[in-house]
C-alpha cells in the first residue's frame, strides 16, 4: 500500500549533522543509537560547523565517517589528550571524544583521569559495553564479576582479574568535572534521559563550564551471545547493579 | 488517536528486532524477506494501529526508520 | 635580529619556538632539558598561548596530535626514556600528515641510564622509532645559536611538508651557554594557511584526519604518497657543512656536540701538519649520503666521531663504501670525547 505522507508531519528523520553512511555497528549494538543522539543534539544546539568529533580505536572506530563534521582518528586511549590539544588550540571550536571501555578505562586511563582533571571543557561519551567487542571479545576493564569473555572463558575471576571498575565514581572524586553521569539505553524512557544527558553535555560546552562525562550502558548482543532484547535486558536486571544509573556530578544544575 | 505512519528503510534495518518490542500498538514485525546484506527486515505488519510515537525510530540503532503523523484528523 | 642574550641551548630551542609562532606547547619534565619546559611554563601562558604539563609523555604527544589537526604549531620537547613514550605519537603524527615539533635532548641510555650527554638516541630519530615506514626530519644543531635557528627551520619545513621534525639535541647543548641573537619573532596571522586542519567544517566538507585506512590498496596508496613526500624531502632538505675539506687526507664525520668539538681537533691537527677535514650532517635525515660519497672519492680515510656505539656510523658506511678507509672511534654512556681523546683516533690513520 503506498503511503501519502505528503499532508503529514515528520515527527522523526535523521539528523542532518550525520552523514548518510550506513553505520559498520552490529544488529541491535547501541552505538548506533548513541551516534543518532549525538547528531540529534549537534542539530539542536547548531553547533555541526564548529564541532570537531575524536574516533576511538574499538568497534567506533569509523566513528569519523558518521558525523557532517571534521574530525579525527585517534590512537587507543588518547581521544581525552589529543582533545586535550584540540580544544586548547581552538577554544570556540566544540570538541566530543567518543570512547569505548577499553579506550576510557583501561588503555587510556591516565589521559581519561587527568583530562578531567584539568577540567577541559570537553565532552566525553564513554560506552561501556563490558567488552572488547572489535578485537573478538575479550575481557574489559568494565566486564562483569563471572562474566565470559574470550579471555575468561571461565568467567572474570576476580582473585585474578580484579572487579570491574567503575570509572565515572573515580573520576567523580575529582574537584574539576562539572558534570559526570552513566545513562543506559535498553528502554524508551532511558534512551529520552540519556538523549537529555548527552545534550546537557555539550551544552555546558557550549557555555563553558567545563569537563563533563556521559558514560553509558551500551549492549554487545553479538560477543554477549544474545539476542539485541535478551541484551536490553541484562543492561536493565543485571548490568545497573553493578553501574547503578544517575548522574554522579551535576554542579550548577 | 492520532494516526501515524512508520517508513522503513529496508536497506538500513539489519533485523535487531528492537522496534518491535519497542512498540506499544504491535504495528511491526519481521517480514521474513531479506534485505542485501541478508537481513530479515521489519516491515508495517498493523498500519492502522500506528499513532505515530516514533517509539520505534527512538529505539532503532541504524536509524532505518522515519515517522510521520497525521497533522489533524476529524 | 640584534637582541643578544647569553642562554642555554634549553632555553634558546624554548625561544625560537614561541618566535616561531609556536601556540602551543605540552611536555612532562625530564633531564636534561628541564629549562626547555620551564621556560615554556613561564612564557608561553604570558603570550595567551597554552602550556600544558602533561600527565605522560603519552599524554603530551597526544596532545601536540589534537593542536596540530587544529592547524596551530604546536612542540613537545624531552629526553631519551621519554621520546621512546612518545614513538606512538610520532608514528600517528606521520601517518596522519600533520607537522609537528619533537625535541630531544639526548642523554645517556639504555633504559633509565644517565643524565649525561649521548647521542644513542640517533637509530631511533633517524630510521624510525615508532611503527610503520615514515620518517621525521631530524635536525642536528652543533652550537646553541644554531638550535635557535634550527628550531625556527623545523616549524617551517613540518608545515612545508606536513611532517613531524626532530630536533636531535644532546645534554651537552642542551646545558651550554652561549651568546645568542635570537631570530625575529614571526607574526602568527602570516604563517602558512592550513586548509585541511580540523577546524569546524563551515562552508566546506568535512576534514578527516586519520593514519588508517582497512583496505591494503587504500592504505598501500597512502603509504605510497608518504614515500613520494620523503623522496621530496631527501631532494630539496639535505643540508650539512663542510670545514677544510678541500685539501684533506682524513676528514671526521661528527654532528651535534661533537663537530664542535671536532673543530677544535681540525685546528690542532693542522698545527702538527696533519691536513684534517670535517663533514658535519646538519639534517641526519635526509643523511647527505651524495656530498659524503664525493668527499670519499678524495680522501683515504674517514673517521666517524660519535657519542655511542656507532649508530650514524652505519649511514656514513653506506655512504662511503669501499671507496676510503672508515673507521670509528665513539664513547658512551655519558663520557664526552676529548680534543685530544679525537686527535690521537685521527694520528692513528695520518699517513
Amino acid at each position: 500500500m503506498p503511503v501519502d505522507t505528503a499532508r503529514m508531519t515528520k515527527v522523526f528523520s535523521r539528523p542532518q549533522s550525520l552523514t548518510e553512511a550506513h553505520f559498520t555497528y552490529c544488529p541491535g549494538c547501541h552505538h548506533g543509537l548513541i551516534t543518532r543522539i549525538i547528531g540529534q543534539t549537534i542539530d539542536e544546539l547548531g553547533i555541526a560547523e564548529r564541532t570537531i568529533g575524536i574516533a576511538p580505536v574499538g568497534c567506533a572506530v569509523f566513528a569519523y565517517l558518521w558525523y557532517r563534521c571534521d574530525a579525527l582518528q585517534v590512537a587507543h586511549g588518547r581521544a581525552s589528550a589529543v582533545a586535550t590539544g584540540l580544544k586548547r588550540a581552538r577554544p570556540d571550536r566544540i570538541v566530543f571524544s567518543y570512547q569505548g571501555d577499553g579506550d576510557f578505562a583501561s588503555i587510556g586511563t591516565a589521559e581519561s583521569i587527568h583530562a578531567a582533571n584539568r577540567g577541559e571543557n570537553i565532552t566525553v561519551i564513554f560506552v561501556n559495553n563490558q567488552i572488547y567487542g572489535m578485537t573478538g571479545g575479550e575481557m574489559a576493564p568494565t566486564t562483569l564479576v563471572s562474566q565470559r569473555t574470550t579471555t575468561t572463558p571461565e568467567g572474570r575471576d576476580p582473585a585474578t582479574t580484579g572487579y570491574p571498575i567503575r570509572f565515572s565514581e573515580l573520576l567523580a572524586q575529582l574537584d574539576a568535572p562539572v558534570y559526570i553521569t552513566r545513562q543506559a539505553l535498553y528502554d524508551t524512557r532511558r534512551i529520552m534521559d540519556c538523549t537529555k544527558a548527552i545534550k546537557k553535555a555539550f551544552q555546558n560546552q557550549v557555555d563553558g563550564k567545563g569537563y563533563s562525562l556521559v558514560e553509558i550502558l551500551s549492549t554487545c548482543p553479538t560477543n554477549w551471545h544474545m539476542s539485541p532484547l535478551q541484551a536490553n535486558e541484562h543492561v536493565a536486571t543485571t548490568v545497573t547493579k553493578v553501574f547503578p544509573l544517575g548522574d554522579l556530578v551535576n554542579k550548577g544544575a | 488517536m492520532p494516526h501515524g505512519v512508520v517508513v522503513v528503510d529496508g536497506e538500513r534495518c539489519k533485523g535487531c528486532g528492537l522496534c518491535i518490542a519497542a512498540c506499544p500498538q504491535k504495528v511491526l514485525a519481521f517480514s521474513g524477506a531479506l534485505n542485501k546484506s541478508g537481513y530479515d527486515v521489519v516491515h508495517v505488519e498493523m498500519p492502522d494501529a500506528c499513532v505515530g510515537c516514533a517509539f520505534c525510530a527512538l529505539t532503532c540503532p541504524d536509524i532505518a526508520l522515519s515517522v510521520y503523523r497525521e497533522k489533524t484528523r476529524t | 635580529m640584534g637582541e643578544r642574550y647569553l642562554l642555554r641551548g634549553n632555553e634558546v630551542i624554548a625561544e625560537a619556538a614561541i618566535r616561531a609562532g609556536c601556540q602551543c606547547y605540552f611536555a612532562y619534565p625530564i633531564t636534561p632539558q628541564g629549562e626547555l619546559v620551564e621556560h615554556m611554563a613561564r612564557h608561553m601562558p604570558r603570550l595567551g598561548r597554552t602550556f600544558i604539563q602533561a600527565e605522560s609523555e603519552v599524554a603530551a604527544i597526544s596532545m601536540v596530535y589534537g593542536a596540530a589537526a587544529a592547524g596551530v604549531r604546536t612542540m613537545t620537547s624531552s629526553s631519551s626514556p621519554g621520546i621512546s613514550l612518545k614513538q606512538e605519537g610520532i608514528s600517528y603524527i606521520a601517518g596522519s600528515n600533520l607537522p609537528a615539533v619533537i625535541v630531544n635532548v639526548v642523554r645517556g641510555g639504555p633504559g633509565l641510564g644517565n643524565i649525561a650527554p649521548s647521542q644513542c638516541d640517533y637509530f631511533q630519530a633517524v630510521k624510525g622509532g615508532g611503527h610503520g615506514d615514515y620518517h621525521m626530519i631530524v635536525l642536528g644543531p652543533s652550537t646553541v645559536p644554531e638550535a635557535g635557528e634550527l628550531t625556527m627551520l623545523a616549524f617551517e619545513l613540518a608545515d612545508r611538508y606536513r611532517t613531524p621534525v626532530m630536533i636531535l639535541a644532546d645534554g651537552l647543548l642542551g646545558q651550554m651557554m652561549e651568546p645568542v641573537e635570537l631570530p625575529e619573532s614571526l607574526e602568527l596571522s602570516k604563517l602558512p594557511q592550513k586548509p585541511w586542519a580540523a577546524t569546524g567544517a563551515k562552508g566546506r566538507d568535512p576534514n578527516i584526519i586519520l593514519s588508517f585506512d582497512l583496505s591494503p590498496e587504500n592504505l598501500k596508496r597512502m603509504n605510497l604518497e608518504l614515500q613520494a613526500k620523503y623522496a621530496e624531502i631527501r631532494k630539496n632538505e639535505v643540508r650539512w657543512e663542510e670545514m677544510d675539506t678541500a685539501d684533506a687526507d682524513i676528514v671526521v664525520v661528527a654532528y651535534g656536540s661533537i663537530a664542535r668539538i671536532a673543530k677544535t681537533v681540525i685546528r690542532m691537527a693542522r698545527a702538527e701538519g696533519i691536513r684534517l677535514g670535517l663533514f658535519r650532517p646538519i639534517t641526519l635525515w635526509p643523511y647527505p649520503y651524495e656530498p659524503l660519497r664525493d668527499l670519499a672519492d678524495r680522501v683515504h680515510t674517514i673517521l666517524t666521531v660519535e657519542m655511542s656505539a656507532g649508530q650514524m656510523w652505519e649511514d656514513v658506511r653506506l655512504a662511503v663504501a669501499e671507496r676510503a678507509a672508515s673507521p670509528f672511534y665513539g664513547e658512551m654512556g655519558g663520557v664526552v670525547p676529548t680534543p685530544n681523546g679525537i686527535l690521537s683516533e685521527v694520528k692513528k690513520y695520518a699517513r
